[in-house]
């Protein structure tokens, strides 16, 4: 299949942080032309419910992401490593908060 | 002038910007040119037409007439609208409609901040609400007016062609009558004519910026004051009304 190209401006990826102190979550991308533009952008699209207090943008070509085909390789072999969950240890007496 | 009429005059100016501008950029629902600035301008849309809403019901509390914001926006004719002439201006190109916004915001801007100190508790409230939303349509039109008037060729001559078209109309933000001198006398409302000079001076701030000049002075259009209109209102209105004209008291 022919990609389809897009003709728009580049594409930025969104990230949200819906409170202060939380993790910023991804929550979709936009076009646009710069910074600037694009951040007002991902005001407009991702911010108009209240949604969150503070964005952080990132050029989606700055992005890298792991390749689908190394997913083997990279992810399977942790799935039958149980004892690296720290589930196997007793709390000792007193110990509040861990 | 009585003091009731007078704030309702003041009221009903206040609301009929924000709803006839709101109604215009509204129109870009589905054709700005990409997805991201349509819906950019339909928030902006949305902004306004709850600040009219604010407005309206308020100008029919000072109006006593059992009226409601609805009646006020769907059911008065176009010689009682007071909205400034350029808002109800067609939206022309994308230039066009962020020339328009840029004179508008700015002068927004300046009136409601100082709008804030009103003695009239209402409207410091409404203006507290209103500044924010403000700061952001005039920081989108200075962006856009920067980044057309610094552009390509076409870009400039397009922006350049929108400053100078839409000109003739900003004469009209600064004037000040009867209403507005006993207003700002009682700490009610800022008089128009009093802002004029920041607003050019922050406006040749962004137009330098953008590489733009500034119209020439030139004969200014005058109107809405006394609710005289250019022809473009009584199709919004046409089209806004149609509902409530054609079925009256329809409810949703």
């Amino acid at each position: 299949m022919e990609n389809i190209k897009d003709t728009q401006w580049p594409i930025w990826e969104v990230f949200i942080q819906s409170q202060a102190g939380t993790p910023y979550k991804h929550a979709g991308s936009v076009h646009g032309s710069d910074k600037e533009i694009a951040m007002q952008n991902a005001r407009d699209t991702y911010f108009r419910r209240n949604e969150g207090t503070s964005i952080w943008l990132v050029p989606t070509d700055c992005i890298v992401a792991s390749n689908p085909d190394d997913a083997e390789m990279f992810f399977d072999p942790s799935n039958d490593k149980a004892y690296r969950h720290p589930t196997f240890y007793t709390m000792p007496e007193g110990a509040l908060n861990i | 002038m009585k003091h009731q009429e007078a704030l309702l005059t003041l009221t009903l100016r206040l609301g009929d910007n924000p709803l006839v501008l709101g109604h215009r950029l509204g129109e870009w629902c589905s054709k700005a040119p990409i997805l991201e600035e349509d819906l950019a301008l339909t928030n902006m849309a949305l902004d306004m037409i709850g600040r009219a809403e604010v407005l309206l019901r308020y100008a029919a509390l000072i109006e006593g007439k059992n009226h409601t914001e609805d009646d006020l926006a769907y059911k008065r004719g176009e010689r009682k609208f007071y909205n400034h002439l350029i808002v109800e201006q067609p939206n022309g190109n994308f230039a066009f409609t962020i020339a328009r916004q840029l004179y508008v915001s700015l002068y927004e801007f300046l009136y409601y901040s100082e709008l804030m100190n009103s003695k009239d508790e209402t409207l410091s409230a409404i203006a507290h609400k209103a500044i924010k939303e403000i700061k952001y349509h005039l920081k989108h039109a200075s962006d856009w007016t920067i980044r057309l008037g610094d552009g390509t060729d076409e870009r400039h001559h397009k922006m350049q062609e929108a400053i100078n078209e839409l000109w003739m109309f900003t004469g009209e933000l600064f004037e000040s009558d009867e209403v507005d001198e006993q207003m700002s006398e009682l700490g009610i409302a800022p008089y128009p004519a009093d802002l004029i000079g920041k607003w050019k001076t922050e406006l040749i701030d962004i137009l330098s910026e953008a590489k733009l000049s500034l119209p020439e002075e030139s004969y200014m259009q005058t109107g809405s004051r006394n609710g005289i209109h250019t022809e473009y209102l009584g199709y919004i209105l046409a089209d806004m009304q149609y509902l409530q004209r054609a079925y009256p008291n329809a409810k949703w």
